[in-house]
């Protein structure tokens, strides 16, 4: 059963319609890119498909559910994760703090629970730090744990945000220009963690990503949007020489 | 060992302080000083759950003191007073000191059921307008209860001194006291292991970046209810024990000024810090009993030195100038309060020595 | 029947024209600054204040008609009353502009100075109410069986003026321009050029001897002056200002009228306890259903 199945998606802000008939099909553990010019509707998907905005048209369907109209936190509970070109970390809380905090759809118990520090708080409070510096050690972090996300350096804060996403195991994973104010040294790391993200894990990726390096680099697929309307799809090579992706977006220097 | 060292000083503390009540060491006067302090932590404490550790900007606080004082004084009052308006008592008495707790149970449900009415606009609005709803909020309750006779309207509502002689008889000691003693802690102990908790964080996660939190799966409307709801709430036990100890009630009480009031400890304490909360509704209430008597004395003193002409006086009403005054200078030198949002255990590491603070 | 709804929508202008006066102040700084100044009803009180020391002043050191004092008064309560407005921005505003402080502290700042004035008038001048002295003979015309005094007209026409002077000010003027530069985008206001504390104080000049003028024509109409006045009419100024849309003067003209009109129905059919309670439920269900008034533009923040 395909993860994520995006058909003709359609969204209009008020007179201007940001995507049109956009339709995606992830069924598995596919690494697929999104690219376009600025303004082209990408972000828009992604709001949509995290439930940001209740699309105006069409349908989106994960793991068989209709998720068109969620909240987003009940997408996010369902098994899609997120992060945004700009960091969104929670800069006056404690990296660990950070991961544990997208535990919240997976609590394990109440308010009561928590007034009265029952065992089962206990017990479900040392699992979600548990959880948390698991994910923090996989992606060699660990270090930073008490550390507060303003403190670090850009890259590690980039990273963070990516493991704050996964802790909530994910099946779909969406990264919104996730090398975005990252010089070249971080670049390469990027590239390598979300290569060894994508074999380690069972989990689909979806990248949006204007540093072409990285897009063809790891994406096995890929598709162009412009003003909202998919203007080609296909793999890296071919998208290269695509002379509408090349006209609308890439130019004709050499990648 | 460490993590009973607290509860054990509040304990002794606490008996301390009831026993020499009960001994009249200490008189009424002192009594009532100490039972404002710990009213005003709770007013602190809680105001602190929304506009501190939310970052929210709700002005409208004592809105909610005036429901929970409204609703368990005419319960207590119905329920077992002789009164003009509701006739005789419906239970005996007697029964008015085991009733308590659940009549102060009884504010805090209805303050908090009216803390919706600022919760559910919170969904979509923030900052001004939240501010501009809190105070609409404050008004349309003080402004109901003006509206409504049978509980005197604007001249207000008494016969609370009636259920504490009614507790006294049963069992002589200083209850108010004692009750107000035990709501404190417990109120600043819940709303501890609330916002310590990973469930509580959420809040803070809400107030950093509300767009994150959403996204890493915070059901925000939800922790917006709650948060709202143990707000006001808490506030309403606040209000509730204030009747109680006042023994009369009136909507002027509950305006823009007591909601001021609670911005002042918040802010003084610092937006998010439990800690600074307590140690500035300590600071705050000794400061304005303070005022009641360094006011006179300035009086006479620029008298003396021939400042002030002879027929003028300064009055009690200078207060609410150097009150707005504090907060003025506050948002203009130190807006993050005593504490910012440490704890008392960030500022003096070595207290994690004494008791495990989180 | 019709006489007394003309009896009613006369008083109605008159109070609408009392808020809009006060919600065209309110709406301007929000314009410029961002900032509910919430001290805008206190300075209201304040003009009205300035206004009482100015008038018996005149009368008591120079024996001058009525109408030559009102004549005095009007420009001197205005400028003065300015004076207090800017002063607050001097004094309490632009050190936290300057510093870049978050918007919430000035909001605070904003409450607690209104407080302040509320509360220091009290405090010096004493509880004993001030009686405006009477400085122009009421004459009284009648259409049919609808009486309206000359006063309630001045007050009214002197409303319309005020609003026509702001909207040729801010639509014709240049400085108009640069007040509405700012709301749009602060920070590329200074790079063009345009002196942004300059354009500020303007504004708050603006707004503060307006607010003057209503202060005085209050008192003119209702002699009796207390320093809590200002508290409820700048909160209802203040609704009005929202209701029209914030930020947009026709919004705070229209909106204050429209309240007026709102508070006289109230009046008519409920008991007049229920006319606060009444004003600030709409505040609150104007600001949860369309928070942006009937004038104003929404604004959207990208995700």
């Amino acid at each position: 059963m395909a993860i994520l199945r995006i058909n003709n998606l359609t969204q209009h802000f008020g007179g201007l319609c940001a995507v049109s008939n956009f339709s995606v099909c992830f069924e598995g553990r596919e690494l697929m890119g999104l690219i376009g010019p600025n303004g082209a509707g990408k972000t828009t998907v992604f709001n949509l498909a995290s439930g940001f905005y209740k699309p105006t048209d069409g349908e989106i369907v994960f793991n068989g559910n209709n998720i068109a109209g969620l909240k987003p936190h009940q997408v996010t509970a369902m098994g899609i994760a997120r992060t945004f070109q700009n960091i969104r970390l929670w800069n006056d809380m404690t990296v660990l703090d950070n991961i544990r905090i997208s535990q919240h759809h997976n609590l394990g118990y109440s308010l009561m629970d928590a007034f009265f520090r029952t065992r089962r708080y206990a017990s479900q409070e040392s699992r979600i730090e548990s959880t948390a510096r698991e994910i923090l050690e996989a992606l060699d972090l660990l270090e930073f744990a008490g550390e507060l996300p303003k403190n670090l350096p850009y890259g590690i804060q980039r990273k963070v945000e990516i493991a704050r996403a996964l802790s909530i195991k994910p099946k779909l994973l969406l990264l919104d220009e996730p090398a975005a104010g990252l010089n070249s040294s971080d670049v390469q790391d990027l590239i390598q963690l979300i290569r060894w993200i994508h074999s380690e894990f069972d989990i689909a990726i979806w990248m949006i990503e204007h540093q072409m390096a990285v897009v063809m680099n790891l994406c096995s697929w890929i598709k162009v949007i412009d003003f909202g309307v998919t203007i080609a799809e296909g793999t890296p090579d071919e998208i290269q020489n695509d002379p509408e992706v090349i006209k609308a977006y890439l130019g004709d220097e050499e990648i | 060992m460490r993590r009973f060292s607290v509860p054990a000083l509040l304990l002794i503390m606490s008996a301390a302080l009831v026993g020499m009540a009960y001994q009249e060491y200490i008189d009424l006067y002192i009594q009532s000083v100490m039972m404002f302090i710990c009213i005003n932590i709770i007013l602190s404490s809680s105001f602190n759950i929304v506009n501190g550790f939310m970052g929210e900007f709700a002005c409208g606080h004592a809105a909610f003191m005036a429901v929970g004082a409204y609703v368990s004084s005419v319960l207590n009052v119905m329920l077992f007073t002789n009164d003009k308006v509701f006739g005789p008592p419906v239970l005996s008495p007697d029964l008015a000191l085991y009733f308590f707790p659940l009549v102060l149970l009884a504010g805090f449900v209805a303050a908090a059921l009216a803390g919706l009415l600022v919760a559910i606009p919170s969904f979509k609005t923030r900052g001004d307008y939240l501010a501009i709803i809190t105070i609409a909020a404050n008004f349309i309750v003080t402004s109901t209860i003006i509206n409504i006779d049978t509980v005197g309207g604007s001249r207000g509502f008494m016969g609370m001194k009636k259920i504490i002689y009614a507790m006294e008889d049963v069992v002589e000691l200083p209850w108010m006291l004692i009750w107000v003693i035990v709501s404190t802690i417990l109120s600043v102990w819940l709303i501890r292991r609330f916002v310590f908790s990973t469930y509580g964080k959420g809040i803070i996660a809400l107030h950093q970046d509300e767009v994150a939190a959403e996204i890493m799966s915070v059901n925000t409307n939800k922790m917006k209810v709650i948060a709202f709801m143990l707000s006001s709430g808490l506030a309403g036990v606040a209000g509730a024990l204030f009747g109680h100890i006042l023994g009369y009630i009136n909507p002027g009480s509950f305006g823009i000024l007591k909601s001021t009031e609670c911005l002042v400890m918040v802010y003084l304490g610092g937006m998010g810090s439990l800690s600074g909360s307590v140690l500035s509704a300590i600071l705050f209430t000794l400061l304005l009993e303070g005022l009641r008597f360094v006011i006179p004395w300035v009086d006479g003193g620029l008298h003396f030195i021939h400042l002030l002409p002879d027929a003028y006086h300064l009055s009690q009403v200078w207060k609410w100038v150097i009150i707005p005054l504090i907060l003025i200078l506050l948002m203009q030198f130190r807006p993050e309060g005593i504490m910012g949002n440490r704890e008392l255990s960030d500022v003096f590491p070595r207290l994690k020595r004494w008791y495990s603070f989180k | 029947m019709l006489e007394s709804i003309f009896q009613n929508l006369i008083n109605a202008l008159q109070w609408g024209s009392f808020y809009s006066l006060i919600a065209l102040g309110y709406t301007m700084v929000y314009g410029v600054l961002v900032l509910i100044n919430f001290a805008h009803g206190d300075i209201f009180m304040v003009g009205a204040y300035i206004a009482f020391f100015i008038a018996t002043f005149l009368i008591g050191h120079f024996t001058l008609p009525g109408g030559a004092v009102l004549a005095l008064s009007i420009p001197l309560t205005m400028v003065l009353t300015a004076g207090v407005g800017v002063t607050l921005e001097r004094i309490a505003y632009r050190p936290l502009r300057r510093k870049g402080a978050h918007r919430l502290y000035v909001v605070i700042t904003a409450l607690m100075c209104g407080l302040v004035l509320e509360n220091g008038n009290l405090a010096l001048l004493g509880a004993s109410r001030k009686s405006f002295p009477e400085l122009v003979d009421k004459v009284v015309y009648t259409v049919g069986s609808v009486s309206m005094t000359n006063l309630k007209i001045a007050v009214v026409i002197s409303a319309i003026s005020v609003f026509l002077i702001l909207q040729f000010i801010v639509t014709r003027t240049k400085i108009g321009m640069a007040m509405r530069a700012i709301s749009y985008d602060k920070f590329a206001v200074p790079l063009m050029g345009i002196p942004i504390d300059t354009v500020i104080v303007f504004t708050f000049v603006l707004g503060s001897s307006f607010a003057g003028l209503a202060g005085l024509l209050f008192a003119l109409s209702y002699p009796i002056l207390d320093p809590f006045m200002g508290a409820i009419i700048g909160w209802k100024a203040f609704i009005a200002a929202v209701v029209g849309g914030i930020g947009d003067i026709r919004g705070a003209f229209l909106g204050g009228f429209l309240l007026g009109f709102v508070e006289i129905l109230v009046v008519a059919f409920f008991p007049s306890t229920y006319r606060d309670l009444i004003a600030f439920t709409i505040l609150m269900i104007i600001l949860c259903v369309r928070p942006t008034g009937l004038f104003g533009v929404a604004k959207t923040t990208k995700i």
